[in-house]
């Protein structure tokens, strides 16, 4: 273990050392979520599913997809995502 | 060649070498010798384990356990151990005492007779800190976090919350080992209890804090008076921070160490471009936001901020003032440094190129001064005028102290009523109505400060309002004596 990789903390050490979750939605009513195609096979499938029963209840969905399952969403998928919705259910593997 | 691990002295002579020190090549044919003679001789070599070609094994410290545990400063350094232990060292060449020491009479005899040596690679600036962490001498209290490899470790800063917005310098163990040799308290000790969590906040925490801000380790002393003082009740750091005004701790600094450590106390010294300003206020500001919690949309509930809440730290210019330094006035003996932290705002200017006599002059900063907070405001804010050399000389031609300009400011900012009440002059706001028939100072008593700093050209000073609420239901300016 290197030094460069090792922090020392610099807090009151309160709180856990690793990042908290954020607080999930308590419901979906007036919200939109996003549905995260990442480019790999029968994503869509799932994502079609779970977009009906999204619907169904009346939640509004919005789907986005990265160009490829081996990098990182791009910054400009990720900013809209974060404007316009306020969930996001990502698909992740085959 | 050998490893460096074991840390085993055997009895003999041990030569501690590194081929880029030309002292240490130039004394090949001598450790030869050596070597010839059977003399019981480990060499470590700090940069090429091939080096002496002379010697048969070397043992390779390009790691430098060996030379840290051994303490080696300088090579060649020659050391004589006996029963495991060090009994005689020689650094650099030197025939007679090698002569000596190695009982060779004709050692070396065609070298020259004395030849100082090369700084040793484990005593290379910086090194003492990073050796004591690589082999398990520096303990540290904080929690120890490790971070992938491959991150870039600003942005772990960022995504741990540590950031006021800017990057931080990553707190690596060996950085703030280094911060630490700034002061000679000990890690450990409690500095001040932080708000607004109430934290028992340690000389380490503050040193972690003060890396993270860029501070120098000659720096640390200052600010763990600045966060002494911010955490005193009378500067009522919680208020502060909970309140939706502007204000924050602005840091004034006083006496020799202002020199020593290179602060700004001329030209810009209220803005960028100085290293100890700019990063001295960062970490009172950082260890307020990671030690005690107080972060902006939380506990700091600041309807606008003000940008001086990233850093406010300057120092006073005390030998060009014709006045007693601003510690000095409150209560610290001359020759002193120390820190005196003012709940401000931003820095308002004050504008007077004509003005050449005193009396003039001080009217035009109590016109300035009245609109602190608000015109028709009286008795809240305190404030700060930082007098520039050019507006201090026209107090000093006339021979004014501090005392007389603030007496005389203080005249012209004693109030009618009527102007202030409120619904006075088609403004809502004012004071209330009980003191339309009253004169009301602007001020409360010694809710003015001033302080003499400034470039050399300008006709200008500067008010820096503070805090709405003041002394016991607030917060008064503390100074603090700075300790080593």
């Amino acid at each position: 273990m290197s030094d460069d990789t090792v922090l020392l903390d610099p807090t009151s050490e309160r709180a856990p050392d690793q990042r908290e979750r954020i607080a999930p939605l308590e419901d979906l009513s007036g919200k939109t979520v996003a549905l995260l195609d990442i480019s790999k096979a029968r994503g869509d499938v799932f994502l079609n599913r779970i977009e009906a029963l999204l619907r169904e209840r009346g939640v509004a969905v919005e789907r986005f997809a990265k160009p490829t399952f081996a990098r990182v969403a791009p910054v400009d998928v990720r900013q809209e995502i974060a404007v316009r919705c306020h969930a996001v259910i990502e698909a992740l593997a085959d | 060649m050998s490893n460096s691990s074991s840390s085993v002295l055997s009895d003999g002579l041990l030569l501690a070498v590194k081929r880029d020190c030309p002292t240490c090549t130039m004394i090949e044919p001598a450790v030869g010798q050596l070597i010839d003679a059977g003399v019981a001789l480990t060499v470590i070599s700090q940069d090429d384990p091939a080096f002496p070609e002379c010697v048969p094994e070397v043992v390779d410290d390009r790691h430098l356990e060996r030379s840290y545990r051994l303490r080696i400063e300088t090579v060649p350094t020659l050391v004589r151990i006996a029963g495991g232990r060090e009994v005689e060292r020689i650094e650099g060449w030197n025939r007679q005492a090698w002569q000596s020491l190695t009982g060779l009479s004709g050692l070396g005899s065609e070298l020259p007779e004395h030849r100082p040596g090369c700084g040793a690679l484990n005593a290379m600036p910086g090194m003492a800190e990073r050796l004591a962490v690589r082999f398990g001498d520096a303990s540290f209290a904080s929690r120890e976090l490790s971070i992938p490899e491959h991150d870039d470790p600003i942005e772990a800063c960022y995504e741990r919350g540590w950031s006021d917005g800017l990057p931080l310098v990553p707190p690596t163990r060996q950085r703030v080992l280094r911060m630490l040799q700034g002061t000679k308290r000990a890690a450990g000790d409690v500095v001040a209890v932080v708000p607004p969590d109430l934290v028992e906040c340690t000389v380490e925490k503050v040193a972690i804090n003060a890396v993270m801000a860029g501070c120098r380790p000659e720096y640390l002393p200052v600010v763990l008076a600045a966060v002494e003082a911010a955490c005193t009740d009378a500067f009522c750091m919680h208020g502060l921070l909970a309140t939706t005004w502007f204000s924050g701790p602005m840091v004034v600094v006083n006496g020799p160490i202002r020199k020593a450590i290179g602060m700004n106390w001329a030209g810009n010294c209220l803005g960028q471009g100085n290293r100890a300003n700019a990063t001295i206020g960062r970490a009172l500001q950082l260890v307020i936001r990671n030690v005690g919690g107080g972060k902006p949309q939380g506990i700091d509930r600041a309807t606008l901020g003000n940008p001086g809440k990233y850093t406010f730290c300057f120092a006073e210019d005390e030998d060009d003032s014709p006045w007693e330094p601003l510690s000095v006035e409150r209560g610290i003996p001359p020759g002193k440094s120390a820190v005196t932290l003012f709940a401000a705002d931003g820095v308002q200017g004050v504008f007077d190129q004509l003005s050449r006599d005193p009396e003039s002059l001080v009217k035009t900063f109590a016109r300035c001064l009245r609109s602190v907070a608000h015109p028709k405001i009286a008795m809240t804010s305190d404030a700060f005028l930082i007098v520039s050399p050019e507006h201090a000389r026209v107090f000093q031609n006339a021979g004014w102290d501090k005392a007389h300009v603030k007496e005389a400011i203080g005249r012209h900012l004693m109030l009618p009523g009527a102007e202030m009440v409120r619904g006075a002059d088609g403004i809502a706001e004012g004071v209330p109505e009980q003191f339309r028939e009253r004169t009301i100072p602007k001020f409360r008593p010694g809710g003015l400060n001033i302080v003499h700093a400034g470039g050399k050209a300008g006709l200008f000073s500067a008010i820096i309002g503070g805090w709405l609420a003041t002394g016991t239901t607030g917060s008064s300016p503390v100074t603090k004596e700075i300790s080593e």
